[in-house]
């Protein structure tokens, strides 16, 4: 049998760097005079190394069969991006359609503490810039950071890793409630040439604590750049994390993102991406249940048309019994737009008792668009119970034949349609506040859809 | 139901693989090992046409610039392919003859097996059954192929593939190698330059077969590969339902059986494709048995036609199997149903492709998983829907059944759709057999193991009941028989 999927042959070729791609990344922070402390300089090097000997990884590579970076190797970077001019006034307006009470900005992946609103958090919380950690020599993130960089997680995780030099950091201590969700606004913006940026970002939720982490990504710019963003996220013991994202990038910038959660027994991770910019971007999501009772919720929900391609990548690793995920994704395609969705869940031997669901819908609303999907289970325990499905087509013609009779126009017929479509995934979102913006999104983007 | 009391009883009294016996037979083989000489005695044995042996050739050039494969979730020693022989016939059936000039030995290996290779009976005694021709192929050859003439009386062509060779030339090499071509992957390649027998099929337009047709594999001779090839062809209008079978004796060493089967539906036509694959899977620990790497494939060439693959998988170390539609003509329907089971160590990884290209093309996949013992089950799919398959419509559901703490399922399905009219379902649970429906057969006088068997068969029911009946019923003792052992 020939291999599964063949590769599109009409695809660019192999998206391996040239010399002069890599040019700006080798003057990157790995090799600068300000590589201290000595595990901070040899962690960089070591994952400098690495990405050097793999590349930019193409399509050969079976978690990024359906998603071409070969647009990136076409791009001149600035990979050492001077502190953008940016007005707090020119910032987008909030995703609560309120004012944030609390609110970090970064800018090119740089913290920008003039433009943020820090208030006073809980005693004990910590919301910073990893800059400042590193440099005010925090136990807890250089432990933690020092671990995860040294894991392996892929080509573009490397690049990363010979980064480490700012994101955001929010640390949580055992038994504190945080109230106020925390927005993160990353803005990119261009610059004579399209800067890259690798923020790494840590959140760390002690034992019993509560957080909620709202992430805004804004392009403001028409022209693109490449972020490649890193989240790592260790959840305590009964640690609640609710992380909910919501991507707008120009359309013409490159995002990839991964967010590698750890989860302690009774912890739980709720995860809502909402994807909306973007030329190419991917969402990946990898989540550890380390111990018996802890629990994770992936959902996402996008909308991509022109020539957006947008993936969203899970893996969901049930290490220990008892454990419980749940995942429903849900997009609308238009244009020449291509989705890709794919999810795996590991069950590994002897984690008995473990649940594992989850869904993935996709709507095409053009002849032009596409959807490639991959759910993959893999089960070494007999006691679980794990379900994928996945879906992919047009509306539903009877649904939108009994809107039709009853008097509604077809092109508010199918808007109303798509709308209860998404609305599905963006129900699930905890934070009650964030539903209607993200609703409002979904009906300007189908207004402002060119008539097909 | 009759069938699964006699499941029941089945399991009790029969022996874990009772087609492990070997037959004592004097054999020719061809040197060990594989080189362009092998590749030309093979050609020359079977006293081929020029283009075959060129075609052979290709294949064999090509296959030494490809590497082996390994995406699927299997694990196996490197196969050292210069130490198979890769040409094994029984000296005295040099080419099929008339059933009278076949060696004794060989008809009572075949009656062993249950399979008759004299018209008049039919399958495993069962009564009013319809009657089924069979192509009988040993190792390397085809020993014998009954209803020969009742079948061309028809029309149909049913004789092995060398013979079509000689006496069909034309039809072969209009269709051999344009479904699975001779580049299209590691095993198919080494077939195409190494096959040395297999059925050949030919239904004329408009007719209906009169019987079912049947090709029983049997490995026998010591280190070899079986590599046969099929082709069949259903010209427009036409309908035909093969059954495959096959078996092989108990040995330590692995031996690999890399077939390709391929099949064309013209307009109209249809074919029902039925496998019961029962190759020696090993021992409990894992010792021996075959690796079972075959490319099937299936082109729906004309509109409104069908292909229609149904396999129960019990055998095998290792199960490399992945039987394809390409609907390419309109309204043309791709179906597949599996079980797939595996015990004790073996390994299977298996599933279908339906690539849907042409106008309202149909497929359905059913995959039921069983894994028990330290068994590793994977669904591998493929379902894509092209720009052009306007009104596609796939589902797909599967299923996997664990038995055992020790044991993997696996599901790997791909789905690509780039058609908005075309719809897509996909869905797979993955669960054990429950403690209430276990209780409720043991409280019911039933024990443990027969529990385990009914509650299997009910789990394939949707699958088996797609077999032809006589098989069926067969497939279900099977299913019995490879779970032997896998509960307490």
């Amino acid at each position: 049998m020939a291999r599964l999927a063949p590769i599109d042959e009409t695809a660019a070729g192999p998206a391996a760097p040239g010399a002069d791609w890599l040019t700006g990344w080798r003057n990157g922070p790995a090799d600068g005079p300000d590589a201290s402390p000595d595990w901070l300089g040899a962690a960089r090097a070591d994952a400098a190394g690495r990405f050097a000997g793999r590349g930019l990884p193409d399509r050969r590579v079976e978690d990024w069969r359906y998603t071409n970076l070969a647009h990136l190797t076409g791009l001149e970077l600035d990979w050492a991006p001077a502190p953008a001019d940016v007005a707090k006034e020119s910032l987008p307006a909030l995703v609560f359609g309120r004012e944030a009470e609390c609110r970090l900005v970064l800018v090119n992946g740089q913290v920008r503490p003039a433009l943020s609103t820090l208030p006073a958090l809980p005693e004990g919380t910590l919301l910073t810039s990893l800059a400042d950690a590193l440099a005010s020599g925090h136990p807890g993130v250089a432990d933690l950071l020092k671990q995860r960089a040294a894991m392996d997680g892929g080509a573009l995780k490397a690049l990363n890793d010979s980064w480490l030099e700012d994101g955001y950091v929010l640390i949580v201590p055992d038994g504190v409630t945080v109230d106020m969700p925390i927005e993160i606004l990353s803005v990119g913006t261009g610059g004579a040439l399209p800067p890259a940026y690798q923020p790494r970002n840590l959140i760390v939720a002690g034992a019993g604590s509560r957080v909620t982490v709202v992430e805004h990504h804004v392009g403001l710019c028409i022209g693109g750049y490449f972020a490649n963003l890193v989240t790592d996220v260790a959840a305590g013991p009964e640690a609640i994390v609710r992380h909910c994202k919501v991507q707008d990038e120009s359309r013409e910038a490159v995002h990839i993102a991964l967010l590698d959660a750890a989860l302690d027994s009774g912890a739980m991770f709720d995860s809502f991406c909402f994807t909306l910019g973007g030329r190419i971007s991917r969402n990946e999501l990898r989540v550890s249940l380390d111990a018996p009772g802890a629990h994770c919720r992936l959902n996402g929900a996008y909308l991509a048309g022109g020539r957006q391609h947008c993936d969203h990548t899970t893996s969901v690793d049930h290490v220990a019994p008892e454990t419980h995920s749940d995942q429903l994704y849900k997009g609308v395609l238009d244009g020449r737009a291509r989705a890709v969705f794919q999810g795996k869940v590991t069950v590994r031997p002897d984690a008995q008792k473990v649940e594992g669901h989850q869904m993935s819908r996709a709507l095409l609303l053009s002849e032009t668009a596409e959807v490639n999907t991959k759910p993959e289970l893999f089960i070494h325990a007999d006691d679980v119970q794990c379900s994928h499905g996945a879906t992919a087509g047009d509306l539903d013609g009877e649904a939108l034949f009994y809107l039709r009779s009853r008097g509604v126009p077809e092109g508010q017929a199918r808007q109303l349609l798509v709308e209860a479509f998404l609305n599905e995934a963006i129900d699930a979102v905890a934070l009650a506040g964030m539903r209607l913006p993200l609703e409002r999104n979904v009906a300007r983007w189908m207004a402002e859809r060119p008539a097909s | 139901m009759a069938a699964t009391a006699q499941t029941v009883a089945q399991v009790r009294d029969l022996g874990k693989y009772k087609h492990g016996w070997e037959t004592e037979i004097e054999m020719e083989t061809a040197p060990k090992g594989l080189n362009e000489d092998i590749v030309r005695f093979i050609s020359a044995r079977k006293d081929e046409p020029d283009w075959m042996l060129d075609w052979r050739l290709k294949a064999y050039r090509h296959w030494l610039t490809m590497t082996e494969p390994t995406w699927a979730m299997v694990d196996y020693p490197a196969i050292d392919f210069e130490d198979i022989y890769y040409y094994a016939a029984p000296k005295n059936a040099e080419g099929p003859k008339s059933l009278d000039e076949v060696d004794p030995e060989l008809l009572r290996t075949y009656e062993k097996l249950g399979i008759p290779l004299k018209e008049q009976e039919v399958l495993a005694g069962v009564q009013g059954a319809p009657r089924v021709a069979v192509d009988a192929v040993f190792d390397s050859v085809s020993v014998a192929t009954t209803f020969k003439k009742e079948l061309e009386s028809h029309g149909v062509i049913f004789c092995s593939i060398s013979e079509a060779l000689q006496n069909h030339p034309d039809l072969v090499r209009k269709y051999l190698g344009t479904v699975v071509p001779y580049t299209d992957n590691f095993y198919a390649t080494l077939n195409s330059a190494v096959f040395s027998d297999g059925s050949f099929v030919y239904i004329p337009p408009g007719v209906h077969c009169p019987m079912e047709l049947s090709t029983y594999f049997r490995i026998n001779a010591k280190d070899t590969g079986q590599f046969e090839r099929t082709l069949i062809i259903a010209d427009e209008g036409s309908y035909v339902s093969y059954l495959e079978g096959c078996t092989a004796p108990m040995r330590d060493e692995n031996q690999l059986h890399a077939a390709v089967v391929e099949l064309v539906t013209l307009k109209d036509a249809e074919i029902k494709y039925s496998t019961v694959q029962n190759w020696y899977p090993g021992d409990e620990t894992g010792k021996g048995g075959i690796y079972n790497f075959v490319t099937k494939r299936g082109a729906c060439r004309g509109d409104d036609s069908k292909i229609r693959w149904t396999q129960v998988e019990t055998g095998s170390a290792i199960t490399w199997k992945y039987p394809s539609c390409i609907l390419q003509g309109d309204n043309s329907v791709g179906e597949f149903y599996s079980v797939a089971i595996a015990n004790n160590a073996q390994q299977a990884d298996t599933g279908t492709k339906m690539i849907h290209l042409g106008r309202n093309t149909r497929s359905r996949i059913i995959s039921k998983g069983i894994s028990a013992g330290r068994a590793r089950n994977t669904y591998r799919g493929l379902v894509r829907m092209g720009p052009k398959a306007l009104n596609g419509r796939n589902f797909t559901q599967c299923d996997s059944l664990l038995i055992g703490d020790r044991c993997g399922a696996h599901t790997v399905p791909y789905i690509e759709s780039r058609n908005r009219s075309a719809t897509v379902e996909h869905e797979a649970t993955t669960s054990r057999i429950g403690e209430d429906q276990l209780f409720y057969c043991r409280q019911r006088g039933i024990g443990e193991e027969d529990a385990v068997a009914l509650i299997v068969n009910g789990f394939c029911k949707e699958v088996l009941q797609e077999l032809p009946m006589e098989f069926a019923v067969e497939a279900q003792k099977l299913v019995g028989i490879s779970l032997e052992g896998s509960v307490g």
